[in-house]
């Protein structure tokens, strides 16, 4: 029986995997995508809920975010899928002393970079989000070009074009083992059988450390659960999605935002970290962010949540995506641990890795590849055994 | 506008309530208090509830249950369910034809704790199977909970007017079921250690093992040792084209509405589905003096009870076997039905169609358990069980039974002493359930002088009250075998009609010859209002398959307190049909007529999923594209993404997969998340609305949760 053989195969049809495979065969190579789930977009991306900004301080991030921006924004319009974009912003907000130093101290690395956000004080930022509790607030950043988009309509507009570009998608199929001749990657096995390939790209999101262990590698992706919910729909009242990062009992932060389709979605970073990959719901998770948010902006008291679920953020010790070429074996290439920004990064991520494969790179790719690579000290980790 | 009230009804009777005034689009109508928003409404001849943002689709009722949420309207700015909230003196409704907007929130907000109450046993549900269990568990001593999503107690029952099948030991058999209800509430009330929550709703089992419950407009989590999930069913949907129209929809909140409500929300209706649920809805209609133009079946066979399929044909409603629904027609609202015969394949076959003008289409095709909690449960490592329709889809009778069985299994599982739970009681469970049995031929006693019963009683089904009430204990089943059927076997009837009164299937008659042997004084029961019938009438007999016998006198109607609320119609018939009579017919057969043209319909607006108006055809696509993955699906229509939480379109959905040839093990099922019921951040904040967090009433002494058994 031979083995059907590919110039590169992508671990994973989630965010990162699914633009990653329609932008190599855009570059004309023949591709596969092995997923373990029936469908794409089952793992975390169907969990996101759909933030996207560039107004990152680390300038990788903000690099590969503003290419994913302009590939959202302009989605519908080159290719005719509505993905929901909505171009409403980003709103940290300020309540204490503490945030509004914060927040100032990152305005002006990020003003640095040349992104458009500025700070707005109470006055003014209540004109641009008259809903928030007026009482306490100093202000806080505005960045309008920032936005949101549907995870689940993205993915899969990325994964129709990816089909109509030829790629091959394999489903409800795990990798068991990365195939090496000496130093060199020839392959992937899987749980049905096997492929050939000299390149083979780890976007596996959550689960790609089992998928780098199979292959006798490591890579330091931990997950932890993140719990978050959707209400009904309601006429526009909310343009930007609201960062609260206000620390308290049981989370560091949390954030909601109002969606093309008038639902609110919101989420909650725990604190500490619920480290694991368990995805079942939890009774404490409504009552701990319905109270901030209600807190917040008393207007959502009335509006109803619709559904709730948990999901998964591939955690690296230092908080940045892993991206570049193995340093130990030839062939394998990095795109995971995107610390729960995988649906914003994927698009930027998955053309970077297109141009990395097709030895396209460009000059300002550099950087962001030395900044992700995978053999940098990750706070003294080290990154790959 | 004009009053769609039932003022005068056979069986129930009709309060006098205050009334008041609501507004509908700045229009003052008149309600009653305590009812829901969408009872007021039907009330004042509105069934268009608003239109879908999508596609500009008239929307109204069709659960009456608070499971879609197809009635949404605005109450004084807010979204909700119509048919679960209370109108309101001046309340302000509108139709919801657009994204609503999100009202400000008025004044300072006041927040409570969120508790966690510890209980024993939490009970899901107050029908006959978790009142049935909630009286087990509270003789058994056990700290319960039982709660429900309505103001009243009784499920189901509440909305039964007819009397229950089964046995008298059992089940109350021969008695309605708004007074199972009434019996099963007061015993479930008499426990200390029963705390009742009614307009008390379970949104999710979490896998903490917690069950989040909107008490009353607050919420709490409640922390059972055991779980029961009583929860019911919910109505299936069927996809035809205009099965959205106001003005189709479930044979369940049909009877809502009559039953409960005492609103008479239709002047001619066609019923789609012959199990019991549609032919019994048919002959509520009846009752409550709606024409009945039809019922339609596509089995060969009616699926209910043949005695209830035979009430109805002796009463003047045709059935149609053999036959689908193909379209419901209207533009706003339903002004007409087509049916068509379907050959072997269930296709409908061209040319055989019929048209009839109704403005309301029943659907009546059959109940899915409301498992869901079960399941979660489960998944979570909660110990819990099921019981009665959210176990397994059965009559009532079975649910009280199968209630009390679990009652008792978690009272040893907690530890209590109760002992094993008898086998005879699982026994009884299952006769409960049997689907029914065999027909036999109808025997006809060859007696032609003296006075005793016929029976019109011609399959097997688990019923006997008649041979319990008979004071001469003449009426016997062979064997004692409760499936089996009744036959009179001693010759000293004394004719006190109490098996003409207590036979839920109105299918006894007391013949009597004793005054003149050529004409016979035959006793029907009789369900209707006392001024539809009198002395000196003549009226339609008919023999048990609808067949018109002739017209005989009334000589005598009464309404003996033994007959609860029924008629004891006394005719005078020839000897020739005395004993064939069965039945009164109560509707005239120009009723039943179809329209000379037949109506087409020819939007293709199959909707499978309600909420978000995906239709049967954008599914098919998707099917044939290759889509095996319900979530994939939910990714690409949004089917299963609306408000109603994605309950009623998965049956819909794999059915279609069935229809394109691809078999259940192909597709992955729809992830279920919470909620069951969209509830407002407030609540889940603790925002403190009206009176407050409902306590419960001290008790006498407080009961200790106990320790032992899980």
């Amino acid at each position: 029986m031979s083995t059907a053989t590919f110039d590169a195969i992508v671990v994973g049809a989630g965010s990162v995997g699914t633009p990653t495979a329609m932008y190599l065969a855009e570059r004309g190579l023949k591709i596969l995508v092995v997923d373990q789930f029936p469908s794409p977009g089952q793992g975390s991306n169907k969990c996101a809920i759909g933030g996207i900004r560039a107004t990152h301080s680390a300038p990788a991030k903000i690099r590969l975010c503003l290419e994913s921006l302009a590939t959202f924004s302009s989605w519908e319009h080159l290719h005719g899928d509505d993905i929901e974009w909505h171009m409403g912003g980003y709103c940290f907000v300020a309540y204490r002393d503490d945030e509004e130093r914060l927040l100032r101290d990152l305005l002006k690395v990020q003003k640095s970079y040349g992104l458009n956000i500025d700070w707005y004080g109470a006055a003014e930022l209540l004109e641009r989000v008259p809903s928030l509790g007026h009482e306490g607030l100093r202000g806080g950043t505005l960045s309008p070009e920032d936005g949101s988009a549907s995870p689940m309509r993205s993915c899969l507009a990325f994964y129709r074009r990816a089909r109509a570009l030829g790629v091959t998608f394999r489903f409800s199929e795990r990798v068991t083992g990365l195939i090496r001749r000496r130093s060199q990657i020839v392959g992937v096995r899987t749980d049905k059988g096997g492929y050939a390939s000299e390149t083979v790209i780890n976007a596996a999101g959550a689960w790609a450390r089992s998928v780098a262990q199979a292959g006798g590698l490591d890579t330091p992706v931990v997950p932890d659960c993140h719990e978050a919910g959707i209400t009904e729909p309601a006429a526009r009242f909310l343009e930007p999605m609201v960062v609260d990062i206000r620390p308290t009992a049981g989370a560091r932060n949390y954030y909601f935002c109002q969606l093309a389709g008038g639902q609110v979605i919101f989420c909650i970073t725990p604190d500490p970290a619920l480290v694991g990959s368990d995805r079942r719901e939890t009774s404490a998770f409504l009552p701990m962010i319905a109270r901030r948010m209600v807190n917040l902006m008393p207007r959502l008291a009335n509006l109803r949540v619709r559904r709730t679920w948990r999901g998964l953020y591939p955690m690296t010790p230092d908080g940045a995506p892993v991206v570049g070429r193995s340093q130990v074996l030839s062939g394998y290439v990095h795109a995971e641990g995107m610390c729960g920004q995988g649906f914003m990064l994927g698009p930027g991520v998955g053309a970077l890795v297109a141009r990395l494969v097709t030895g396209a790179l460009e000059p300002a790719d550099e950087a962001v590849l030395a900044e992700l690579a995978p053999t940098r000290a990750f706070g003294g980790a080290e990154a790959l055994k | 506008m004009s009053d769609f009230r039932i003022t005068e009804h056979p069986i129930l009777v009709v309060p006098d309530v205050p009334r008041f005034s609501f507004s509908w689009s700045g229009q003052e109508l008149s309600a009653r208090q305590g009812e829901t928003i969408a009872a007021a409404l039907f009330a004042n001849g509105v069934r268009v509830f608003g239109h879908h943002t999508k596609d500009g689709a008239p929307q109204g009722i069709f659960c009456a249950n608070g499971q879609c949420a197809q009635c949404t309207v605005i109450a004084d700015g807010l979204a909700v369910k119509s048919c679960m909230v209370p109108v309101t003196p001046g309340m302000r409704v509108e139709p919801l034809d657009a994204a609503p907007s999100l009202p400000e929130a008025g004044g300072a907000l006041q927040y409570h704790a969120i508790d966690t109450i510890e209980v024993e046993c939490l009970v899901l549900g107050g029908g006959p199977a978790g009142l049935s269990a909630a009286v087990e568990l509270g003789r058994a001593g056990v700290s319960v909970v039982i709660l429900d999503d309505k103001e009243r107690l009784g499920g189901k029952l509440v909305l039964q007017t007819h009397k229950f099948f089964g046995s008298i030991e059992a089940c109350h058999a021969g008695t309605r079921g708004i007074d199972i209800a009434a019996k099963l509430e007061a015993e479930v009330r008499s426990y200390e250690n029963v705390r009742v929550w009614t307009d008390s709703v379970a949104l999710a089992v979490f896998s903490d093992r917690k069950v989040g419950v909107l008490r009353q407009g607050h919420y709490v989590i409640v922390q059972p040792q055991v779980l029961l999930v009583a929860t019911g069913a919910r109505e299936r949907s069927l996809v035809f084209r205009g099965n959205t129209l106001p003005g189709v929809y479930g044979a369940g909140a049909f009877q809502t509405l009559v039953n409960r409500d005492l609103v008479r929300p239709s002047a001619r209706l066609f019923v789609v589905g012959g199990g019991n649920v549609g032919l019994i809805a048919a002959y509520h209609a009846l009752q409550a003096g709606i024409q009945v133009v039809g019922l339609c079946e596509a089995l060969p066979d009616c699926g209910g009870y043949k005695v209830h399929k035979d009430k109805l044909v002796r009463m003047g409603v045709p059935i149609y076997t053999s036959h689908t629904v193909v379209s419901a027609n209207g533009e706003e609202e339903v002004t007409s039905v087509t049916i068509a015969a379907i050959d072997s394949a269930w296709k409908p076959i061209e040319g055989t169609e019929k048209t009839f003008a109704c403005d309301t289409v029943l659907v009546a095709v059959g109940l899915d358990p409301v498992d869901e909690f079960h399941r979660k449960a489960k998944e979570f490592g909660l110990p819990a069980l099921a019981a009665g329709d959210a176990e397994e889809i059965a009559e009532a009778s079975a649910a009280m039974f199968t209630g009390k069985i679990r009652g008792l299994e978690i009272a040893r599982m907690l530890g209590r002493d109760v002992g094993e739970v008898p086998p005879e009681w699982h026994k009884t469970a299952e006769v409960l359930k049997s689907r029914p049995g065999a027909t036999v031929t109808e025997e006809i006693p060859d007696d032609e002088q003296g006075v005793f019963p016929v029976f019109h009683c011609s399959q097997e089904i688990p019923c006997n009250p008649c041979t319990s009430i008979c004071p001469k204990h003449a009426i016997r089943i062979e064997g004692d075998d409760i499936l089996g059927l009744p036959t009179f076997v001693e010759e000293d009837c004394i004719a006190c009609e109490q098996c003409v009164a207590v036979c839920p299937g109105l299918a006894i008659t007391l013949v009597d010859f004793r005054s003149d042997r050529e004409s016979a004084i035959v006793t029907l029961p009789y369900e209707f209002t006392r001024a539809t019938i009198n002395e000196g009438d003549l009226v339609t007999v008919l023999d048990t398959e609808g067949k018109v016998l002739g017209n005989v006198p009334v000589v005598k109607v009464r309404a003996p307190k033994f007959a609860d609320h029924a008629l004891l119609v006394k005719v005078r018939a020839p000897r020739e049909i005395a004993k064939l009579a069965a039945g009164i017919r109560v509707q005239e057969p120009w009723v039943g007529e179809p329209l000379e043209e037949k109506v087409e319909r020819v939007a293709d607006d199959q909707v499978v999923c309600r909420c978000e108006r995906v239709t049967a055809g954008e599914i098919r696509a998707h099917i044939r594209a290759g889509v095996r993955d319900l979530n994939e699906l939910k990714a690409l229509t949004r089917a299963g993404m609306g408000a109603c939480g994605g309950k009623t379109c998965p049956t819909l959905i794999r059915r279609l997969f069935l229809e394109e040839g691809v078999s259940p093990g192909e597709i992955t099922e729809l992830t279920q998340r919470p909620l069951v019921m969209e509830v407002t951040l407030g609540a889940f904040a603790g925002v403190i609305t009206g009176e407050g967090p409902a306590k419960d009433v001290p008790r006498t002494h407080a009961v200790a949760v106990h320790e032992g058994g899980v």
